[in-house]
């Protein structure tokens, strides 16, 4: 896990900002999408 | 930013007639949906022996062309409204669209209600309906047409008169939305202009049925788009308003829909991967555009849950997820945008595998579709336009948003998730058991398969009845807003930047490069695909009117 | 134009994901050739028995080498013609060995039709003045209903056949 300190270090225009959130929301979105296409992938293959 | 203007009377009875229709045609488009799940459960038979496929086009037709356009330009015509202004000549012609397009879709409705044109709103050639099918759709898009160009000016003479400032968020997106509709409806005017209307009217004797399709799908790919991007404008810059945060970046909004305006349009051949006459070279390069047209969206992604972030975390609220819990759940100019955020993540995901050349035979006309486009225009879209009205309405009517509409609102949108899961996963598991879509009720030959099929047949009746009602329930809220609602003043919510937001890059309105990449990009993926269409063209189609039922 | 750290690592990998797809299904179609069906081979719709397969007496299914079959079709408003058995009735199910390559080839004489053979990867448009063609190798066994999944008209729900596959 990434550490909060260095959030602050980083040069941002944007004030605060923490994404952990985001990042870990937007990477299961992405892990959806791999399964997804996979599975569909298999069933095509399959067929 | 600049402070956004005041809407006057005047200027909101515009805006509140394209919501009439709106609304009015989500009534009868959502009845034609519901008879045709109960029709092909199987289990009931069409009243006055309606044919089933008068009722599949009035659907697709309503729903898909008419609610669609016109509340996206009524709705635009109010953000441009609120940010840029309009004048009194700009009403006008706003008013010249609104009947334009009316009298097309009256035109349009009459010819299929009275089964001239059983032809589904794609067309399909050669299979011919009445010409004034053709001239009534010809009509809605030049009524739209007159709708963009009064867009143009209205921020043309807002950027003479501020000279040197950047154009404000929501003006910007609707142009771009508007130029991509209209160099994307080109293509089907072209083809109703040029190809159907002489044909049906028997000045042409034949058609070229590949082509007609080419040009069809050259313009129903950005169609989706079309409907896409005035929510993903509430997405970028009204719902951050809703829940007490600020923009998350203007340049990366005003980029995204950049991206989305020059990749939309040169992709259409992913809707005729299974079709013979196309060079398959071609067809995947269509195939890598469409990926390309991902990436925007991956950024809204990444954008809407930044946002939510950041406010809640400048509320206070701690841990990883604090700030996803105290989202405004019950507000319902949230929540029914929210719930069309994640039914654009299984959409999203179908659409990627619907893309993918060789495996969209695993799925192409089969009811998966009809799944998938249920999540993405009927669900995503369709609740983020529920989420404006609630609202646009009361703001343009001077009446509010009482705690009991918004309560029903909810209501509304629970009754939409539940109908639609079941519905629209019954639909995807269907067809990958190879059901297949636009299809009446059917034995076929009687096999086992085909049992398999009759079960999610019946969930898809179910979800339809569920989703009727949510269809009656939100008419009803809509109604009330519309007249009945105590007077007051309900907000437009426009988010605004950050105080010490990074100035956003002037190149990013530079409107001379960005239409010339989606030109090039478009002459680049059509050129020569469509030279070799008519190079190889076969001998053309002649017209049948009778497998439709025309006398 | 400044991007958080977060959101290039979110880009990466999306755009990574999208670039892998690509990677496989074009390593597929242009290197083991299974591009989607496009023949581009052009037929006079008013007179598709001008082409040796769609002959009368060619139509339906045929064996060509061992393990190797030709299914030739006539689609039109609201059948498919498979030829006729030898007792002159229409052909309506076709039967075919399990492992066995099939080259399906279809044309229409009249409007756009379907032809999907459900539960396979076999599903082409057919376009009048274009034959549609695709091989392939039937894997599981079954009997698989022919469906019209292109919209015809309005019969087009009573347009079918069957393929069976047998062990």
């Amino acid at each position: 896990m990434a550490k909060p300190t260095k959030q602050q270090t980083e040069p941002q225009h944007n004030p605060s900002i923490n994404l952990k959130g985001t990042l870990i929301a937007v990477m299961l979105l992405g892990v959806f999408i791999l399964a997804t296409w996979f599975g569909c992938y298999y069933l095509f293959l399959s067929r | 930013m600049m402070n956004p203007l005041k809407i006057a009377k005047k200027d909101a009875r515009l805006y509140m007639s394209f919501m009439y229709v709106t609304f009015a045609a989500l009534l009868v488009g959502g009845l034609m949906g519901l008879l045709q799940t109960l029709a092909r459960s199987g289990k009931f038979t069409l009243p006055f022996g309606i044919n089933y496929y008068t009722i599949l086009t009035v659907h697709g037709v309503i729903l898909g062309l008419v609610l669609t356009t016109f509340f996206i330009i009524g709705f635009q015509f109010a953000l441009m409204g609120k940010t840029v202004g309009i004048s009194d000549k700009q009403r006008k012609t706003g008013w010249w669209s609104f009947w334009l397009m009316l009298a097309g879709t009256v035109m349009a409705a009459i010819t299929i209600l009275v089964g001239q044109a059983n032809v589904l709103y794609t067309f399909y050639a050669p299979l011919r309906a009445h010409p004034a099918f053709y001239i009534g759709l010809a009509l809605v898009i030049v009524g739209s047409w007159v709708a963009v160009f009064t867009n143009f000016h209205q921020l043309y003479v807002w950027k003479k008169a501020n000279k040197g400032q950047k154009s404000p968020l929501l003006a910007f997106m609707v142009v771009i939305n508007m130029a991509m509709w209209f160099i994307a409806s080109l293509g089907v005017a072209a083809s109703v202009l040029i190809q159907f209307i002489p044909w049906s009217l028997g000045y042409a004797e034949t058609i070229n049925v590949l082509l007609s399709r080419t040009l069809f799908w050259y313009f129903g790919h950005p169609l989706v788009y079309f409907w896409l991007l005035p929510a993903y404008m509430a997405w970028y810059a009204i719902i951050p308003k809703i829940i007490g945060g600020k923009l998350f970046s203007d340049s990366l909004a005003r980029m995204s829909f950049i991206l989305l305006l020059m990749f939309s349009i040169p992709v259409g051949f992913h809707h005729q991967l299974t079709e013979p006459g196309i060079d398959p070279t071609w067809k995947f390069i269509q195939v890598v555009l469409t990926f390309m047209v991902v990436i925007p969206t991956l950024m809204t992604a990444f954008s809407i849950f930044a946002t939510f972030e950041t406010t809640g975390r400048r509320k206070g609220h701690k841990g990883l997820f604090g700030w996803f819990k105290h989202l405004p759940w019950k507000d319902v100019r949230f929540l029914a945008p929210f719930i069309g955020m994640v039914a654009f993540i299984p959409g999203g995901a179908g659409g990627i595998v619907n893309a993918s050349h060789q495996m969209n035979s695993l799925i192409h006309n089969t009811i998966w579709v009809t799944g998938h486009f249920h999540l993405t225009v009927a669900t995503t879209v369709i609740l983020t336009y529920f989420g404006i009205a609630y609202w646009l309405v009361p703001h343009l009517t001077g009446r509010r948003l009482t705690p009991r509409l918004n309560k029903l609102g909810i209501i509304q949108a629970i009754i939409w998730t539940v109908g639609m899961t079941i519905m629209s996963t019954a639909m995807h598991i269907q067809g990958l058991l190879g059901g297949p879509r636009r299809s009446n009720f059917s034995n076929y030959a009687g096999g086992e398969q085909v049992q398999t099929w009759i079960g999610y047949q019946a969930a898809q009746a179910i979800g339809g009845t569920i989703l009727f009602i949510g269809i009656v329930l939100m008419v009803y809220i809509f109604i009330q807003l519309a007249f009945f609602a105590p007077k007051g003043v309900e907000e437009f919510p426009i988010a605004e930047e950050e105080v010490d937001a990074e100035p956003t890059p002037k190149v990013l309105e530079n409107w001379y490069l960005w239409i010339g990449i989606t030109i090039a990009l478009i002459l680049f993926a059509y050129t020569i695909p469509v030279f070799d269409i008519l190079k190889h063209s076969p001998p053309g189609s002649v017209p049948f009117d009778w497998p439709i039922g025309r006398q | 134009m400044h991007l958080h750290k977060f959101e290039k690592i979110w880009l990466v990998f999306g755009m990574g994901s999208l670039a892998l797809f690509l990677v496989i299904i074009g390593f597929a179609a242009f290197w083991k050739g299974t591009h989607p069906q496009s023949h581009i081979e052009i037929i006079d719709p008013e007179n598709v028995e001008a082409h040796e397969s769609f002959k009368p007496e060619n139509l339906g299914l045929r064996e060509v080498a061992e393990g190797k079959y030709i299914v030739n079709i006539v689609a039109s408003a609201f059948n498919y013609d498979f030829g006729t058995d030898t007792d002159g009735k229409p052909v309506k199910k076709i039967r075919v060995p399990k492992g066995s390559t099939v080259l399906f080839q279809i044309t229409t004489k009249d409007v756009v039709h379907g032809f999907q053979v459900a539960g396979t990867n076999v599903n082409m448009m057919v376009e009048p003045g274009h034959v549609s063609r695709l091989e392939t190798e039937m894997k599981n066994v079954g009997e698989f209903t022919v469906v019209c999944n292109e919209y015809c008209g309005i019969g087009h729900h009573q347009m079918f056949a069957t393929v069976e596959v047998y062990e």
